[in-house]
């Protein structure tokens, strides 16, 4: 009885989860409802008008997501050339060995470091370095804000994929070492290759993150609300125009806000349900 | 002979290669001591006894106080008792919540609705922190028609939820299925099987997990931002709006009178973070030992 | 003997009567079988793996309700009663058992582990009481000399043999009727597999012992009957001495000499 009760808790609380997510779902829809009945869900994805003038209110959605896929996609990119390394070393050449240990505690505490704080220090010491490499007057932009968010991807990215590249069996490494191939060889005929879905799904959680981070881009991206065509200009993207605008909005501004809530958290659903997917089938 | 010089010129290749990752791997781990030096050097002078017994200055204050040349008065005492509170009602709520789908997942590995179960975690724990705010606004402060430490704590609930589960149920699993065999073989009932075996025996990841969990959920500001919006009072009551040390450091942020604040509130903040994840990390290493 | 006389069927301990279990529809993992055990003697059960050996034995305390979808059929008494309508938890307090893996509570001292089977099934006992049980079911199993002062020590500490006879104790403070084992020694170094084996012998004068082994000599050593299983039926079953010198069946005769499993 007493245990018949106990479970059923626990099949209680699993259904909570349930509950909750659809709960979340329900409520974005819910309150981005009018923001999507007044503009409609095309015009409101592909125009990039931001006006909150009174009588002429007109919002859309378009200048902030190609703010946050610019963003995100540029931070992957710039990320690479450290995480990539760091999952090598890690996973590679000193793999279980306690150098490993240290340098992946100290790369995984970057991911301990508040958004807040990243913001703070791109603020003070990031911008004016890019200013004084005469790339902008402000120094604010897409170019400051990605550098920023690659930094606090990296932690991501490296540890997944250290995980996928120290999992290749060295079944299949010693074959090539017999064959006197330099380790080199080896990591780039047989680790990577047994790896390279592994860490592609991890390169692609890592852009799940970048895409929803919000004080670091808020403090840095300028906050401006036209579609960025180069580098150095200001823009924002989706989670910073909420940030930014949502405590002092109402009605139909706060509608389309929570709407653009919405289509982020659709935009990063679906890229981390296709990571799982990818690593589901290596797994299997 | 020609031979040979291949050889050499690939084992160069190799060092090279070698030489490359070790450069950048190091460069890595450089940005998390320039932060924490720069935090240090621009904070510690900040740090004295008031800074945690006095609630934050008015930008009046601080204004007048700039003018006249003097320190700026106060602390971040309405930040650490905000974020004290909200964190702790997080927990409150997140913990028992998050154990138990745990151990339902850990018993039912193989069930489908596990797997859906399991899905919709990893969907919560992906979903940006700024929509964890929008969805604990729409479910708080927009029904109850006022910002509140509540709503704070329900989206950082929700950001939490995710890694208890996640973690008590990897524990569970690392547990030998034999352990649960022999409490039962005894006689003894599901329920105190894995109220005074299992969880006992698990007990060590589960606190890791639950540490790092604090510790993700410590420094977020954007869901707050949206919810508990920040008071400049000291306030115990979850039901009105109460700062945190993350929204401190942005409204300071903002202040051009305050400005000089933010840090030595942003060194206590990660102070506070890394000491729990360094703590989690200590812990997880000794348990697995065993 | 006399301890059994109130049996339905007088003479057993523990009796099965065309004991089927089956995991998935049409298939029996165990099919029809029917033996008895008298009072303090040890039946090994022995055959290849996938005999169904492990399934049978699990069946006698009901361990094997914990997968999924499993069909139970026929009679299993044990004293008379028949188990599969008894609650599976006084079930298993009456049958104690021990596992492949010496598995102590990692969370509990030694003498925690002893009286778990208390603790877990909420039993409240006088302090002086609990020093009693302990002792003996650590006398027992020739444990108390060795453990005696370090009491309050976590059961992991020990070495395997040790864990698995500690194991055995935490089984025998129950005060079961009958003792089933699931391959106890297949873990254990050859020393502590015999300090186990000479355990059992001298174990069998208070209890009565079920063993499941995949060691064919160790049955010999210690059983008085012994059951050979071959794809979930029961091929043979008689004394330990006449199945080893004369088994009736071929597949016995070749499953002892080696030509499979």
């Amino acid at each position: 009885m007493k245990d018949k009760i106990f479970k059923y808790l626990l099949f209680l609380a699993a259904c909570l989860v349930l509950f909750l997510s659809a709960g979340m779902v329900y409520a974005l829809i819910s309150q981005s409802l009018s923001a999507f009945s007044h503009f409609g869900v095309t015009d409101f994805v592909t125009t990039a008008d931001w006006d909150p003038r009174e009588g002429e209110e007109k919002y859309g959605a378009l200048s902030f997501i190609v703010g946050t896929l610019s963003t995100s996609l540029l931070a992957l990119l710039f990320c690479i050339p450290f995480s990539f390394p760091v999952a090598l070393f890690n996973g590679e050449y000193f793999k279980g060995k306690k150098i490993a240990t240290v340098v992946s505690s100290i790369v995984d505490l970057l991911a301990g470091i508040p958004s807040i704080v990243f913001g703070l220090w791109g603020f003070y010491t990031l911008r004016p370095f890019i200013i004084s490499l005469g790339l902008s007057e402000q120094g604010f932009g897409v170019l400051t804000a990605s550098v920023v968010l690659a930094i606090m991807i990296i932690p991501y990215a490296s540890s997944l994929s250290t995980e996928f590249i120290s999992m290749v069996p060295n079944k299949l490494k010693e074959g090539a070492y017999s064959l006197g191939d330099t380790q080199l060889n080896v990591i780039a005929n047989v680790s990577l290759p047994v790896a390279g879905s592994g860490i592609f799904a991890s390169y692609i959680l890592a852009l799940g993150r970048a895409l929803g981070e919000t004080m670091a881009v808020t403090m840095l991206i300028g906050n401006t609300n036209d579609i960025p065509t180069k580098l150095t200009d200001t823009g924002n993207t989706m989670a910073s125009i909420i940030a930014n605008q949502f405590g002092e909005a109402d009605g139909l501004k706060l509608s389309s806000l929570i709407a653009i809530g919405l289509l982020l958290f659709i935009i990063t659903a679906l890229i981390n349900s296709f990571a799982k997917l990818v690593m589901q089938r290596i797994l299997k | 002979m020609k031979l040979f010089s291949t050889i050499k010129f690939r084992l160069g290749v190799d060092k090279a290669f070698f030489g490359i990752i070790c450069f950048f791997s190091f460069l890595t781990m450089i940005p998390l001591f320039v932060i924490l030096w720069e935090l240090f050097r621009k904070g510690y002078k900040q740090i004295n006894l008031n800074f945690f017994t006095e609630v934050a200055p008015t930008s009046m204050d601080a204004m007048l106080a700039r003018m006249g040349h003097e320190s700026i008065p106060g602390g971040i005492l309405n930040g650490l008792t905000g974020s004290l509170l909200i964190v702790a009602v997080a927990i409150l709520i997140a913990i028992p919540i998050g154990i138990m789908v745990g151990i339902y997942l850990a018993d039912n590995q193989k069930s489908k609705f596990s797997g859906i179960i399991r899905y919709l975690t990893d969907l919560i724990q992906g979903t940006p922190s700024i929509v964890i705010g929008i969805i604990a606004y729409a479910w708080c402060v927009k029904p109850l028609h006022s910002y509140s430490a509540f709503a704070g704590s329900v989206a950082l609930a929700i950001m939490m939820l995710p890694l208890v589960i996640r973690s008590t149920e990897e524990t569970l699993k690392m547990l030998p299925g034999t352990l649960k065999e022999s409490g039962l073989a005894l006689g003894a009932s599901y329920t105190s099987v894995v109220l005074q075996i299992l969880l006992p025996s698990a007990f060590g990841g589960l606190f890791t997990g639950i540490l790092l969990a604090i510790s993700r959920i410590m420094g977020e500001t954007a869901p707050l931002m949206l919810t508990a919006l920040g008071a400049s009072i000291v306030n115990w009551d979850i039901m009105k709006p109460t700062s945190s040390i993350p929204l401190l450091i942005w409204e300071f942020y903002n202040d051009p009178n305050l400005v000089d604040l933010i840090w030595s509130s942003s060194l206590l903040l990660l102070l506070i973070i890394l000491t729990l994840n360094l703590t989690a990390k200590s812990i997880a290493s000794r348990w697995k030992i065993h | 003997m006399e301890n059994t006389l109130n049996n339905t069927s007088g003479k057993y301990l523990l009796e099965l009567q065309d004991v089927c279990v089956s995991y998935a529809a049409g298939k029996n993992a165990v099919n029809k079988v029917s033996a008895g055990m008298e009072s303090n003697t040890i039946t090994a059960i022995m055959g290849p793996s996938g005999c169904g050996k492990s399934t049978l034995l699990r069946a006698i305390n009901r361990m094997h309700e914990l997968y999924p979808n499993i069909q139970t059929t026929g009679k299993i008494l044990l004293k008379g009663e028949d188990v599969l309508k008894m609650n599976p938890m006084k079930v298993r307090r009456m049958a104690g058992m021990v596992f492949q893996q010496p598995n102590p509570f990692p969370t509990m001292s030694i003498y925690d582990n002893v009286i778990a089977g208390y603790k877990l099934n909420g039993i409240r006992l006088k302090r002086s009481e609990k020093d009693e049980i302990v002792e003996t079911s650590l006398q027992n199993v020739g444990l108390w000399d060795e453990v005696k002062d370090t009491m309050t020590k976590k059961g992991s500490f020990l070495s395997g043999g040790q864990q698995q006879r500690l194991c055995i104790a935490r089984a025998l403070a129950l005060k079961p009727e009958l003792l089933l084992m699931d391959e106890p020694t297949s873990a254990l170094d050859p020393i502590s597999t015999n300090r186990i084996e000479e355990l059992l012998l001298e174990l069998k004068k208070q209890f009565t012992i079920v063993i499941v082994t995949h060691n064919m000599s160790q049955a010999a050593r210690i059983s008085d009957y012994s059951m050979f299983m071959y794809l979930g039926d029961l091929v043979e079953y008689d004394t330990t001495k006449q199945m080893f010198t004369k088994p009736k069946d071929k597949r016995t005769e070749d499953y002892l000499t080696g030509v499979f499993g």
